[in-house]
């Protein structure tokens, strides 16, 4: 876990336990002075787990986005969602995993790269349909977006490259409109 | 108002005529009917004190700490159901607040706090005084504001009292910028406010309150837990109705005390660890639960497993995260108490519940509440007495410890909002001066304080501004030269070894006096009743009693913390060490019945 995430974090992830799932809940909340600090303030307060938070505007220039993904058993999950709703700047508060939704995240990653190991970088990132953002001669950085597992699954890929940075957007969701299959 | 006659002003407009910030915040207080106002001034309020200069609908009462200010108006809200409003400057005055807000805001009491701020364009630079108090109190607070323009202002006082008021109350901090308090507008303040999603729900769901109805038409051995919420709804009446309807045994929480009379023969008295026994074991084995406005505290749960396992359970509260937090139940009803209970007792039956009844009065002989009495004063006594005199019209603050549960246990509390006390924090030092914000808002009953040794020098400055308004106070204060409840937890559970809990402690009676209040002192059990008729007929402003009572005595029942009843302790028996004083009796007193044995001290001609 990058460590601006694992700041957000108030308990160590303790043994996995089975009742404990991820969600991915979206917020949308008034955009007032302190009302950021005052979501992530109410995550550390009550010592709920935060994988990734990411923020941003929307349609409507007075209310932004915050996609969370959180952790806990369906009892905390609860208690988030009623804390959420009670804070007064919330606007709305959906817990998409009860949906089906389209979810996305971008990483940025600068990878270590000498003339040999170029080339196989390079073909890890076509198979990620990553592009290439930046060359030196002893890095290359990539960009890729895509589901959560997707962008798990290039970093895992890139690793024993030796990662010497990355940035994560965290995860953005919206609910999916389109009912079929896709 | 004595400044007016501006053309086309009214008391909710300034027609043409531009305000100062300053002048807006007074003008909206007394559109909020706010009647008293506890504050400290300072360089960042300056303006706003000038402003209250000439004022005479809104009182303003100079306590001498802020804290004292902030726990005045918790009393003060307390005792009347209106919002206490705090008014302080910047920096210390701001974080002075803080326990006070903390307080509220665990035991949901609706305050108002406005706080002095560094002008705008100075914040964030380490000013004078500055403090960033809506950083500070953002977790303690229901809801806060900074206010950045002078055009926000009404409106952002218009929100601050309904969300404090609204739902399920709580503290609402605005931090008012001196920069703006300056600035210019008109004054328009907004009759209504609509806040996006915030809309407390009031009427539970119709169907719901079906299935509690049929879950309770169908109880053999129902117990209703009343919680402070009960209060806050002011549906005392509704709770009566619905538990005389029933034949349903009472109990209640620590705030919910005064919800039900406890001389009614279905009172069982205050629950958890240091309730009756009875009413433990009532709960323990009820088939039927039914808990209104109570949130499933940890001292009244103990073991959140094993709490009222087996019963089914309805909970009312009108805040939807209270509900299933720590207890699962099977019927929750988001909703108002006194809507839902009106709903509710259209729908159930009276219920067959003679047995189970005797099964608890059964429990009531064997378990009654103890004490052993003598000679020397037990707080026990006191506060029996003091029930036995004023016959339970007397609100009675409490402060934190032995006393309070004693207190909780032996007034025999029978009308809402007379027992105050600090509940979800435990905060020491809340009684004086939240008794002092009681009588602010209070003046039909007497108004007692009753703090330990210990809490009574936490905000014992107090003392002064009780004086100053001669203030009708009762001050008790039950010395036991320890902070007792810690030191009974260091000899139950800690092997005896008492680290630092004893107390050398000044002269009450004369510090008392240095303040210019009249003071006595008992010290032996003799001298109680003469006492306490002496102070309660005291009609001249405050009066003090210090009462000199014994060093190491205990509350029981006790269940320690994160227990169940299996665990729970009961009084000891007489003297088992053989070490009783001759002399010694044990009193006993149940709820819901007369009490068993009264005693009749002998007058002390001196006393
Ligand atoms: C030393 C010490 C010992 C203690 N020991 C005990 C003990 O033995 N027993 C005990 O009971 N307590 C004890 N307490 C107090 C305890 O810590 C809690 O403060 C108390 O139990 C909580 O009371 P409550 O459940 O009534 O909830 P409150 O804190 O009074 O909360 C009220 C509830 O009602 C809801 N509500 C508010 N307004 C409404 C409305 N209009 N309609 C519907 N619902 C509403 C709220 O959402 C909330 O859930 C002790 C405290 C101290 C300091
Ligand atoms: C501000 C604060 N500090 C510490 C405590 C912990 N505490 C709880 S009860 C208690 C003892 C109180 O002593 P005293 O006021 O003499 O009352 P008693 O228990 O002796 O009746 C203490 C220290 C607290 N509740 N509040
Ligand atoms: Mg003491």
């Amino acid at each position: 876990m990058p460590p601006s995430q694992a700041m957000l974090n108030t308990q160590s992830p303790g043994p996995p336990d089975e009742k404990v799932k991820r969600h991915t809940i979206s917020i949308l909340v008034q955009n007032k002075f302190g009302a950021f600090n005052r979501i992530a303030g109410m995550f550390a307060a009550k010592g709920y787990n935060i994988d990734s938070l990411s923020v941003g505007p929307t349609e409507d220039e007075g209310v932004s986005r915050m996609t969370i993904v959180a952790r806990g058993d369906d009892q905390i999950i609860e208690q988030i969602t009623k804390q959420l709703n009670k804070l007064i700047d919330i606007v709305k508060v959906i817990d998409l995993t009860f949906e089906s939704f389209v979810d996305r995240e971008l990483v940025l990653v600068k990878v270590h790269a000498t003339n040999d190991s170029r080339p196989e970088i390079m073909q890890i990132a076509e198979i990620f349909r990553a592009k290439v953002v930046d060359i030196s001669p002893r890095t290359l950085t990539l960009e890729a977006t895509g589901s959560q597992q997707k962008v798990d699954a290039i970093i895992k890929m890139l690793k024993p490259f030796s990662i010497k940075e990355m940035a994560r957007t965290g995860r953005v969701a919206l609910k999916r409109e389109f009912q079929g299959e896709v | 108002m004595t400044r007016q006659a501006h053309e086309g002003e009214s008391p909710a407009s300034s027609g043409g005529r531009l305000m100062t910030g300053a002048e807006i915040f007074v003008r909206s207080l007394i559109a909020e009917n706010v009647e008293v106002l506890f504050g400290y001034p300072g360089g960042a309020t300056i303006g706003v004190y000038d402003a209250l200069h000439d004022i005479s609908d809104i009182k303003h009462v100079l306590t001498r700490h802020e804290q004292g200010a902030t726990h005045a108006a918790e009393g003060y809200a307390k005792a009347t159901g209106k919002p206490g409003v705090v008014l302080v400057t910047s920096g210390p005055g701001a974080t002075n607040t803080v326990t006070g807000i903390a307080d509220a805001m665990m035991d949901s009491i609706p305050l108002v706090v406005f706080t002095g701020q560094v002008p705008l364009r100075l914040i964030g630079n380490d000013a004078f005084q500055e403090a960033d108090i809506v950083g500070i109190t953002r977790p303690i607070t229901k809801h806060n504001y900074l206010v950045r323009d002078v055009r926000e202002l009404a409106q952002t006082i218009k929100e601050a009292f309904y969300i404090a008021t609204s739902g399920r109350p709580g503290p609402v901090l605005v931090d008012l910028p001196k920069d703006v308090m300056a600035q210019k507008t008109h004054f328009e303040y907004p009759g209504s406010v609509t806040l996006q999603n915030y809309n407390p729900i009031l009427e539970g769901n119709v169907r719901q309150i079906k299935k509690a109805a049929d879950m309770i038409n169908a109880a053999s051995r129902p117990v209703l837990y009343v919680g402070g919420g009960t209060i806050l709804s002011n549906a005392a009446a509704e709770l009566t109705a619905l538990a005389r309807k029933l034949g349903c045994p009472v109990t209640t929480t620590l705030h919910g005390l005064g919800s039900f009379p406890e001389n009614d023969p279905l009172a069982m008295g205050m629950l958890g660890m240091h309730g009756t026994w009875y009413s433990n074991m009532a709960v323990h084995f009820c088939d039927v639960l039914i808990a209104v406005g109570a949130r499933f505290d940890d001292r009244v749960t103990g073991n959140v497993d094993a709490f009222a396992a087996e019963a089914k359970k309805i909970h009312i509260d009108i805040d939807p995260s209270a509900i299933s937090k720590n207890v699962k139940v099977d019927v929750p009803i988001v909703g108002d108490v006194k809507s839902v209970l009106t709903a509710l007792l259209e729908l159930v039956n009276p219920l067959e519940t003679k047995d189970w009844l005797k099964t608890i009065e059964a429990w009531k002989d064997e378990h009654p509440l103890r004490y052993r009495n003598g000679e020397e004063i037990r707080a026990q006594y006191v506060i029996q007495k003091l029930g036995e005199i004023t016959e339970g019209n007397a609100i009675v603050v409490t402060d934190v410890g032995q006393h309070q549960m004693w207190a909780a246990q032996f007034f025999n509390f029978s009308h809402p909002r007379t027992h105050i006390t600090s509940g979800g924090l435990g905060t020491m030092g809340f009684s004086l001066p939240a008794a002092m914000g009681a009588v602010f808002g209070r003046r039909d009953l007497p108004v007692i304080s009753i703090s330990g040794d210990g809490g009574f020098q936490m905000n014992s400055q107090e003392m002064a501004t009780i004086v100053q308004h001669r203030l009708p106070i009762k001050i008790f204060v039950i010395n036991n030269g320890f902070l007792g409840m810690v030191r009974q937890w260091q000899e139950l559970f800690w092997r005896r070894r008492y680290s630092h809990v004893e107390l050398a402690n000044p002269d009450f009676v004369r510090l008392a006096e240095a303040y210019g209040c009249t003071a006595y002192r008992a010290t032996r059990t003799e001298e109680v009743e003469v006492v306490l008729r002496k102070a309660m007929a005291h009609t001249d402003g405050p009066v003090f009693v210090e009462f000199v009572v014994a060093k190491e005595d205990n509350v029981y029942p006790m269940i320690p913390a994160g227990q169940t009843v299996n665990e729970m302790i009961d009084t000891p028996d007489p003297a088992p060490d053989g070490k009783q004083p001759a002399g010694d009796r044990i009193e006993t007193v149940e709820k819901g019945k007369a009490r068993k044995v009264s005693v009749h001290a002998p007058v002390p001609s001196n006393a």
